[in-house]
């Protein structure tokens, strides 16, 4: 593989261009304004088709992506998309489909729609869903702010200050203050559970609710989840459900069951649709009775067979519109083409197996001579190793490893994430890898640290084989540089 | 094993006070800390004249792990800054007790530093830290 490959701009010449591509020219249009007119050519690169198709396989080549490698990335649920999904979303009709298409030539859809709000209904024990947020802190977001304007539409309006577990993803908090409430945090107790004592002592006619994940981002299941959720509602407050886990409980617990009143779902983590590098996500809300009028527009409505779109008419409470037409449309026909190929059986395999796998590599890790973080609890979907004491002792830190296992061709896990635990990974190998991938796994750390103890160096200057080697990230930070310039 | 100068007080967030001989309190955050973030690469300071309460946040601190409010070990008055820390935040790494000071503030009661811990009391929470 070369190593550096130049910018496109650095690989073009003058005159240089690909004919075959050019847009046929009808000269200037005349109702452009005079002042609106470039009086200088814009800076594209010349390159030829073949440069152009040569420029990016190479670059696409240096991904480390799902489709190349094992891609163990706690929290953010990595697993295989199925190709029959794009398949489906990419059928012509959906990709032809105009946005502002009439129902009556849009019922296709229109039923796909309709069919996902009732199966994430369903999954999640929630009695409504709207699945037009685009990602996940959308979703956030608009769920806070359903809670603010449930407390505002009872005249509550005291309640200033949401809750949340110091364990908690950095959305929560920064979605709270979007929302106008203050933050409080809520400890854990050694076992990695929320300290419930602190949470009696933190609740009031202050709270106007507490936001969750569970299973949390120390990859173990609040067990006390019930009585939590009665100390929040007895206080006056909701649950917010952050469901960057649910990958784990998928068709096994509903945050209804446990007493969440709204959620928002990342489709583009569960629900198998491509995420990383930007998007696009979808991160549907689903809510219990008491925020019904205030889900977001536009939803999908039907009666007797035939689906129409749900307005600020029909719902003349709701929060509002999130964006011009239906969130990212294609990452939900994904998901649904998704969740039909599981169906009902298939679902519920999805939280057992992403266990097992996780609870797999945490057992075999640990007998490796690797330090869980909770040794005493079972896994949920992912685990937290902790490297401290080869920091202390061999000098060589989680990032040395994770930076290491990139040798190995293994995308490396989440580090320092959780920020409670020092030299941290966060594992999460999903449902979708095979018993030979998560060996394969094993056998690398152990081999990493095998070479932590015979020749350190090996790991304090890795990557040793990748297009680039150990990157600056302090220098990166202090001296940000992102706009190529011509020399 | 980290240093703590026996002259400064320290908050269980891991900011640090000195008293001057002015009457006025300088603020930063203890070597434990900084070596904790490891390297620093943006620190956002209170602005004078600000007035903090005590456990307030006072401030950020940014490093290439993580970003962490600073807290007014104290309530009072910001009455100068550390500007030297917005070209060269890795003064905080390389001199957390000295030139990387965040905050000079007045504060309202002389009295609250008392309530800090002293450096056997912090030595003992980042012993615990460190295990």
């Amino acid at each position: 593989m070369k190593k550096n490959a130049a910018t496109i701009f650095e690989l073009g010449k003058t005159g240089r261009g690909a004919m075959a591509q050019r847009v046929p020219s009808g000269g200037t249009p005349a109702n452009i304004p005079e002042s609106q007119l470039r009086k200088v050519q814009p800076a594209l690169p010349e390159v030829s088709e073949l440069q152009v198709v040569r420029h990016y396989t190479n670059l696409s080549a240096k991904n480390f992506s799902i489709d190349n490698q094992f891609y163990p990335l706690g929290s953010c649920t990595m697993k295989y998309n199925p190709r029959g999904a794009h398949g489906a979303a990419s059928l012509p009709g959906f990709l032809g489909r105009h946005p502002l298409a009439p129902e009556a030539v849009s019922q296709g859809f229109l039923a796909c729609l309709y069919d996902l709000q009732e199966i994430l209904k369903d999954v999640t024990g929630m009695q409504g869903v709207s699945l037009t947020p685009m990602a996940g802190a959308q979703g956030e977001f608009i769920g806070v702010a359903m809670i603010r304007a449930y407390h505002e539409a009872r005249g509550d309006l005291e309640r200033n200050e949401i809750l949340v577990p110091n364990a908690a993803h950095g959305t929560n908090p920064a979605t709270a203050v979007m929302c106008g409430y203050k933050v409080a945090e809520v400890g854990l107790d050694a076992s990695g559970d929320v300290d419930t004592e602190a949470l009696k002592a933190a609740v009031g006619p202050q709270t106007a609710g507490l936001m969750m994940t569970n299973p949390s981002t120390c990859g173990v299941f609040e067990r006390r989840i019930r009585e939590i959720s009665g100390v929040v509602h007895d206080a006056g407050g909701l649950l917010y459900y952050d469901g960057a886990n649910l990958n784990a409980i998928l068709g096994k617990v509903k945050p209804s069951d446990m007493g969440f009143d709204v959620l928002h779902m990342n489709l583009h983590k569960t629900f198998a649709t491509p995420h990383g590098g930007g998007g696009p996500g979808a991160g549907p809300v689903g809510v219990g009775e008491r925020l019904l009028p205030y889900l977001p527009v536009p939803m999908v409505g039907e009666r007797d067979g035939v689906y129409r779109w749900m307005t600020e008419k029909d719902l003349p409470q709701s929060i509002g519109r999130l964006s011009c037409f239906m969130g990212n449309a294609g990452i939900l026909l994904r998901a649904l083409a998704y969740a039909l190929m599981l169906g009902r059986e298939g679902m519920h395999r999805v939280g057992e197996y992403a266990t097992l796998n996780a609870n797999y590599l945490a057992s075999r890790l640990e007998k490796a001579g690797f330090e869980l973080a909770y040794p005493d609890r079972r896994a949920t979907h992912e685990f937290v190793l902790t490297f401290s004491k080869q920091a202390k002792s061999m000098g060589v830190t989680a990032m040395d490893f994770a930076k290491r296992l990139l040798d190995y061709g293994i995308h490396a896990p989440t580090t320092y994430f959780p920020m409670l635990i020092a030299e941290c990974f966060l594992i999460e190998p999903t449902e979708t890898e095979t018993l030979e991938e998560l060996d394969a796994f094993v056998s690398a750390l152990a081999a990493i640290q095998r070479e932590a103890q015979s020749d350190p160096e090996r790991l304090l200057s890795a990557p040793h084989d990748l297009p680039v080697r150990r990157l600056d990230d302090v220098k990166a930070a202090r001296e940000l540089d992102l706009v190529w310039r011509a020399r | 094993m980290s240093e703590i100068p026996t002259e400064l007080r320290f908050a269980t967030s891991h900011e640090w006070a000195r008293l001057e001989e002015d009457g006025s309190v300088t603020v930063g955050i203890s070597d434990h800390a900084q070596n904790a973030l490891g390297d620093v690469v943006y620190v956002e300071l209170p602005e004078q004249g600000q007035l903090v309460a005590a456990q307030h946040e006072a401030g950020v601190v940014e490093s290439v792990k993580a970003a962490s409010d600073i807290y007014a070990p104290v309530g009072g008055t910001v009455i100068a800054i550390n500007s030297a820390l917005d070209d060269a935040p890795e003064l905080v790494n390389q001199d957390p007790y000295g030139a990387g000071w965040f905050f000079k503030m007045e504060p309202a009661d002389v009295e609250e530093l008392t309530e800090l811990l002293d450096p056997e009391a912090y030595a003992e929470i980042c012993e615990a830290e460190e295990h």
